[in-house]
């Protein structure tokens, strides 16, 4: 076995600069304030490399996005259509969409109109623009949501922290330095936030039931949201496996017949 | 393996190898090709770079059919790829990733060279095209981020762009001039475009080249003699061919893991949120690749002045400049800074322990270069650059002056046949030029 040393340091080689690039990839959100808690690490279903998403979190998640943040928070890479990914069927795809009016034309004359939305629309934005966004909340613009379980290192648990880190007195240690401005409320792992405390105990009812405690509202949005953020996530999973598996059976084969071939030299 | 002048095939292929001898030409230099016997696995890294270069156009090019080089599309573009095209998240992870894994090989392969004096005569051509790919590898992998128009896209192409302000009374209109206009906005998005499709293709020619030079002498090897006679050597078919198609396999299923389990680990979350240029990041930080270099433009953080006169010669953006870029130049004269005349680390019982030290401080480096320019941070990375141009400049030329080098063997074969380990009755002796 001696060809494998080398081979080791390869991937050695290889898994070291990997580890060291772990390491630069720290964000600007981690407590920097002090009095500050660090984010929360949750279990997910998706996680690992057999990891799926969990459907019926994913619809229930739907459900608080669609009745509470979509008041002021956007969606926009994502069509109605993509909603039957996680299992909601065709007609109910229709119904939600039919749920909400978006702007086409210009008609035959010449104007905008409204119509209920397709399958096909995009989802609608609460605001026309930014601008429009901010105005409404007091100067901070609620941002799109598409995204937002990718543009963190924390993943959905940035979400889920958001929304259940609200507390009413700001922890001593975070007043000495830090205050709140009108508008502000505190959040236990980000300081000052302009979003209001959007979830309350049974702010909604699920329509399978589950009961609409803060942390089950908060667990199935920020998984929603990690679906939308990476919808192709249990294909590439399962890409990966099979072609990990190829490559194996490959890779040993090429070994046998690397050995093979090299005997003759020696 | 004896060639006749002429490759064997059918009439046809006779009658075109008589007026244009491309099959002869491929045969002689991919199949008899001669080349050293005792090569480790750290002559994989070569051919694998090659590889990937071809991935990353191979992907690329499906990319660009798909993306749209405009500051109010271009996100959404990619975006578009990752959802609504047909694959389109494979090709676009494997581009992302493909990037830092191009650098990850050639890092790999250069420090092979470095360790076993692959620059030495006579492949100092061979060398020098090679730190040229490298250049153009960072410029192609720079606009090639800049695509996605993410914050990190634009900021990181902000920051890096105004380094050329720092050049002395035309420095300010070089800069506007790379922009086409007055900060990195949509000209620049679109010419970054073009040469990021562009480069790649003179990145090949120049790895013809760089073969080439290889071919002209051949491959170095772990003992860094040259071949005494035929004996010493092995046609590249089928013994290198296979062992690099096995490397391969290793590598992608390295690769493919990444791929598929943890496509975004490399990369800098920040660049999913859309361009922004009234919101600066709170660190701006480029990708892992050149994170050394970053770190010793940031560690010139000082003026350079007359003593005692105030009066400022190079100012410390300058000075950044200055060093960052003095750290390629001196890897492109590294031939003429190490004169030893014993290639391999193997056998310079001295060189083999600054060759590891200067590994590790181009890894510290690289960590200096993640963390903000505050504090013990910008002093960690004085040292390291201080320590990286102390190797090129005094280290390597006083080693090839003091060192006492190790007796080398008297030829591949001798110690290869033999089974390895004793190196009978070899004198200690000048490399000569082939
Ligand atoms: C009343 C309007 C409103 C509602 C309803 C609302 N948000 Fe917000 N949200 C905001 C505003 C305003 C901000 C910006 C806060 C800031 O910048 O300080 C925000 C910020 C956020 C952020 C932080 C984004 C970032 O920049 O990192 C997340 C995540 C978020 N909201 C998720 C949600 C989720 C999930 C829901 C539904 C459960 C929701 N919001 C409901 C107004 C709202
Ligand atoms: C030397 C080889 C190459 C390197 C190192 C390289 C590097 C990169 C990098 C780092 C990105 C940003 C990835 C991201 O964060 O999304 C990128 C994007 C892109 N590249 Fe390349 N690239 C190479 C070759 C090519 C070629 C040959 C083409 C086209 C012919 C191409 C087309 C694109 C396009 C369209 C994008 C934008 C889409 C995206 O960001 O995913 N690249 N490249």
């Amino acid at each position: 076995m001696r060809a494998l040393s080398p081979l080791r340091g390869l991937l050695m080689a290889a898994g070291l600069s990997a580890l060291a690039t772990g390491a630069f990839t720290t964000g600007a959100l981690a407590a920097e304030q002090p009095g500050l808690e660090h984010y929360p690490s949750l279990d997910w279903h998706f996680e690992g490399i057999f990891g799926t998403y969990e459907r019926a979190s994913l619809q229930r998640g739907f459900q608080v996005y669609n009745e509470v943040c979509a008041a002021c928070h956007g969606l926009d890479l994502l069509a109605y259509r993509n909603l039957e990914a996680i299992g909601f069927s065709p007609e109910e795809v229709k119904a939600i969409a039919a749920g909400h009016r978006v702007e086409d034309g210009p008609d035959d004359a010449g104007d905008m109109f409204e119509r209920p939305a397709t399958p096909a629309d995009r989802f609608r934005s609460p605001f026309a623009n930014a601008k429009q966004a901010a105005a409404a909340n007091g100067g901070a613009a609620p941002p799109d949501l598409s995204l937002v379980a990718k543009r963190t290192e924390y993943g959905p648990d940035y979400t889920y922290a958001l929304l259940t880190g609200y507390e009413e007195t700001p922890p001593y240690a975070w007043s000495q330095e830090n205050s709140l401005l009108p508008g502000q409320y505190f959040n236990k792992y980000r300081g000052a936030i302009s979003m209001a405390p959007p979830l309350t105990e049974d702010l909604i009812e699920y329509s399978d039931g589950t009961g609409a405690t803060v942390h089950q509202m908060a667990y199935d949005v920020s998984n929603f949201l990690m679906w939308a953020a990476e919808p192709h996530m249990e294909e590439r999973k399962q890409t990966g496996i099979k072609a990990i598996l190829f490559l194996l059976v490959f890779t040993v084969i090429l070994y046998a017949v690397k050995r093979k071939i090299w005997a003759k030299l020696h | 393996m004896a060639s006749n002048g002429t490759a064997p095939g059918s009439k046809l292929v006779k009658w075109i190898d008589h007026r244009l001898p491309i099959f002869t030409f491929m045969r002689h230099e991919t199949h008899e090709y001669p080349t050293p016997r005792n090569l480790s696995y750290w002559w994989n890294f070569g051919s694998l770079a090659g590889i990937v270069l071809v991935i990353m156009i191979a992907t690329g090019l499906v990319l660009a059919m798909q993306y749209a080089p405009h500051k109010d599309l271009a996100f959404d573009s990619v975006e578009r790829i990752m959802r609504d095209v047909n694959g389109g998240w494979l090709l676009r992870y494997i581009h992302m990733n493909g990037a830092s894994f191009f650098f990850i090989v050639v890092y790999i392969h250069i420090f092979r060279g470095l360790y076993y004096g692959s620059y030495k005569p006579p492949r100092e051509i061979l060398w020098l095209l090679g730190v040229l790919i490298l250049l153009l590898m960072m410029g192609t992998a720079f606009m090639g981020y800049v695509l996605p128009w993410g914050q990190m896209s634009l900021w990181g192409a902000t920051v890096i762009t105004n380094l050329f302000s720092a050049i002395p009374l035309v420095g300010e209109s070089i800069v506007e001039w790379l922009w086409g206009g007055f900060s990195v906005d949509n000209p620049t998005l679109n010419r970054f475009f073009v040469f990021h499709f562009l480069l790649p293709f003179v990145i090949v020619a120049v790895v013809f080249l760089h073969l080439w030079a290889l071919h002209r002498f051949g491959s170095n090897n772990p003992l860094g003699i040259d071949a005494k006679g035929p004996q010493d050597k092995i046609p590249f078919h089928p013994y290198y061919t296979v062992k690099d198609a096995f490397g391969l396999g290793v590598f992608l299923i390295v690769f493919a893991a990444v791929v598929s389990f943890a496509p975004n680990f490399m990369g800098h979350p920040d660049n999913y949120i859309p361009a922004n240029p009234l919101v600066t990041p709170p660190h701006i930080v480029p990708e892992w690749y050149f994170l050394p270099f970053y770190a010793m433009l940031r560690a010139v953080d000082f003026d350079i002045a007359i003593p005692f006169t105030g009066i400022v010669i190079i100012e410390a953006k300058l000075g950044g400049v200055l060093v960052m870029f003095g750290s390629i130049a001196l890897l492109a004269l590294l031939p003429w800074l190490d004169r030893s005349p014993v290639r391999s680390g193997r056998f310079r019982p001295v060189f083999k322990w600054f060759f590891w030290v200067f590994a590790l401080d181009c890894v510290i480096l690289g960590y200096c270069g993640s963390q903000p320019a505050e504090g013990g941070w910008i002093v960690a990375a004085q040292i390291a650059t201080l320590w990286y141009f102390l190797h090129f400049l005094a280290i390597l030329p006083l080693l090839s002056i003091l060192e006492r080098p190790k007796p080398l063997p008297a030829s591949i074969g001798e110690p290869v046949l033999k089974g390895g380990g004793t190196l009978a009755g070899a004198a200690a002796k000048p490399m000569e030029k082939a």
